[in-house]
């Protein structure tokens, strides 16, 4: 805890060991995934030191599913839904947080309102509406439901109000519109919250299954997260060790950025968590 | 700028997320409780309205009553559990432990996998005969358990990898905000003679307070919200003893397309939303207004 309180030496001790073995208990179901994904199927519950290495679990999965147009189908998904939500979250946070008009308020408690009612409970009007505009089996229909996201509007307006209006009115008297201001005052000073909601939202909807699996059904629109279910549902009697193989490849990119930004990942968590 | 032009401008720039958030979140919810007032159209019939029967019939539905109940014991095995563990590794990950940068980095990565990739890890644990924990359970001589096939043992199951998904996740607002408290206050009550655990249980703990209530309604919405593990590991099944309210609305709007039924279970499922998250608006309400 702390660091004025003085630690005797057992009290220490008991909670490094507190720490670690709930450190490694959590860690166990990654270190037995990587296993098995790396160890030939004989292995796979079975744990010798010195089992051969291979990759063939990996090229056995991307050879087995139509892995690489999924990935390509989730990085286009989490693209357009992340530009989407920086350009219509700046805007409307912007209108929050420095236009007097009657009814901001109360307008605003109705962008709030989607905090607690998500898209993701509203499935079965939101896929009447995507078959209503024929959408259905889009990419774009996967993104659209959260284009326009409440916790990103409540994110940018707190960081927003907190620009002083000086520099907002020395840009102003410079002879910039208000368009300009936004641009060259607001969106430079909010970067670090750019980033923050960047990555949640990446991680969010590259992560995301629910909804991707009912409104998409072909591989051309298919994201990682329902090709990874139908690869494992299907009982082609697939090696374990294949399966676990295409868990960790689908789930590779935010590893290996969480591994390698694990600080900005931790801090954006934490920034988007306070606000 | 004019008071007109800032209404004008003002609105101008709300339009485009008003409109998305309108059609993809405030219609929908308003328009799902109008639905279940119909039947289900089915081939050339015609949904019409059937005023209150489907309600009618979602009280006779045992099933919705044991899908409720588990839901319910779902979110209390998950929700007190994760709030603790992740209170005691913000404590621990926040002080001066030896390798503190790993203990983080293992506490928090469940979080960054999906839910569904989650869920395929897991299952190979509970596997009967080879599994992991049959393995381990095995070495001490117990017999081997179907744990995600024995209704009795199945939403325990299903709880345990909640948790394990969850609780790093909150454990980061909780090392957000003891990182906020004042290294004074320790320090004062170290030359006051108070212990560590009194100092926890009257300083830290109720300066964490906000951070509870907050993390509490997360938490108690991710319980309804998040149900991808269960398309995986159990379906719902044995018996629906796994079966959550948010994958039986899946279950009877796509795969028995009851669509009527469905809107009528997520009325339901609104109503338990919009319980849970009175207390979230009256904590943001004060927020908002302190700023």
């Amino acid at each position: 805890m702390s660091a004025p309180f003085h630690s005797h030496g057992y009290d220490r001790l008991l909670n490094t060991v507190g720490a670690w073995t709930l450190g490694l208990l959590w860690f166990l179901p990654l270190v037995y995934a990587f296993w098995s994904a790396f160890h030939p199927a004989a292995y796979a519950v079975r744990f010798e030191l010195f089992a051969p290495l291979t990759l063939e679990n990996f090229a056995e999965a991307w050879a087995a599913a139509p892995f690489a147009r999924y990935f390509l189908n989730t990085v286009v998904l989490v693209t357009m839904i992340l530009i989407a939500q920086f350009v219509l979250c700046t805007l409307a946070a912007y209108a929050f947080a420095r236009f007097e008009f009657f009814g901001r308020d109360t307008v605003f408690l109705l962008v709030l309102l989607q905090l607690m009612v998500m898209p993701d409970i509203l499935i079965v009007e939101n896929y009447r509406t995507m078959k209503f505009l024929g959408l259905l089996d889009t990419i774009t229909a996967i993104g659209l439901p959260y284009m326009a996201s409440g916790f990103g509007i409540f994110l940018l307006r707190q960081t927003f109000k907190t620009v002083p209006k000086e520099l907002d009115e020395a840009a102003r008297i410079e002879g910039a519109g208000f368009l300009q201001v936004l641009w060259k005052v607001y969106v430079p000073l909010a970067k670090p919250v750019y980033v923050a909601y960047g990555l949640v939202s990446v991680s969010y909807h590259w992560n995301n299954f629910l909804w991707p699996l009912i409104v998409t059904n072909s591989v051309e629109t298919r994201p990682l997260t329902v090709g990874l279910s139908i690869f494992s549902s299907t009982d082609m009697g697939v090696d374990w060790s294949v399966i676990t193989a295409a868990t960790l490849m689908t789930s590779g990119p935010l590893l290996i950025a969480f591994l390698l930004f694990q600080r900005q990942f931790v801090q954006s968590f934490m920034r988007a968590g306070i606000k | 700028m004019q008071p007109r032009l800032a209404a004008v401008y003002g609105w101008l720039l709300l339009l485009p997320a008003l409109v998305m958030l309108a059609a993809f979140t405030h219609y929908p919810a308003v328009v799902t409780v109008w639905h279940s007032f119909f039947s289900t159209a089915r081939g050339k019939r015609e949904a019409k309205f059937v005023g209150l029967d489907n309600y009618a019939f979602l009280l006779d539905d045992d099933i919705f009553w044991q899908v409720l109940w588990n839901n319910f014991w779902y979110a209390l095995g998950t929700i007190p559990v994760s709030v603790a563990l992740a209170i005691v590794m913000a404590l621990w990950v926040n002080g001066k432990l030896a390798g503190r940068g790993f203990l983080r980095m293992s506490y928090f990565t469940p979080t960054v996998l999906p839910l569904i990739a989650v869920a395929n890890i897991w299952m190979f644990f509970y596997t009967p005969g080879f599994g992991l924990i049959d393995q381990i359970t095995g070495f001490f001589g117990f017999p081997s358990h179907n744990w995600l096939g024995d209704p009795d043992t199945v939403l325990n199951a299903i709880i345990v990898v909640a948790i394990w998904k969850e609780a790093g996740f909150f454990m980061i607002f909780y090392l957000a905000a003891l990182q906020s408290i004042p290294p004074a206050l320790a320090e004062a009550a170290v030359l006051e003679g108070a212990g560590r655990w009194y100092f926890f249980r009257r300083v830290t703990f109720p300066l964490l307070m906000p951070t509870t209530l907050f993390v509490l309604i997360n938490a108690g919405i991710n319980s309804f919200r998040l149900v991808d593990h269960i398309f995986l590991m159990t379906e719902g099944g044995p018996d629906n003893a796994s079966s959550l309210l948010l994958f039986y609305i899946f279950e009877n709007a796509f795969k028995f397309w009851d669509t009527a039924y469905g809107a009528t279970l997520t009325v339901v499922l609104l109503a338990i939303l919009a319980a849970v998250s009175i207390g979230q608006f009256l904590y943001l309400e004060r927020k908002v207004h302190y700023q």
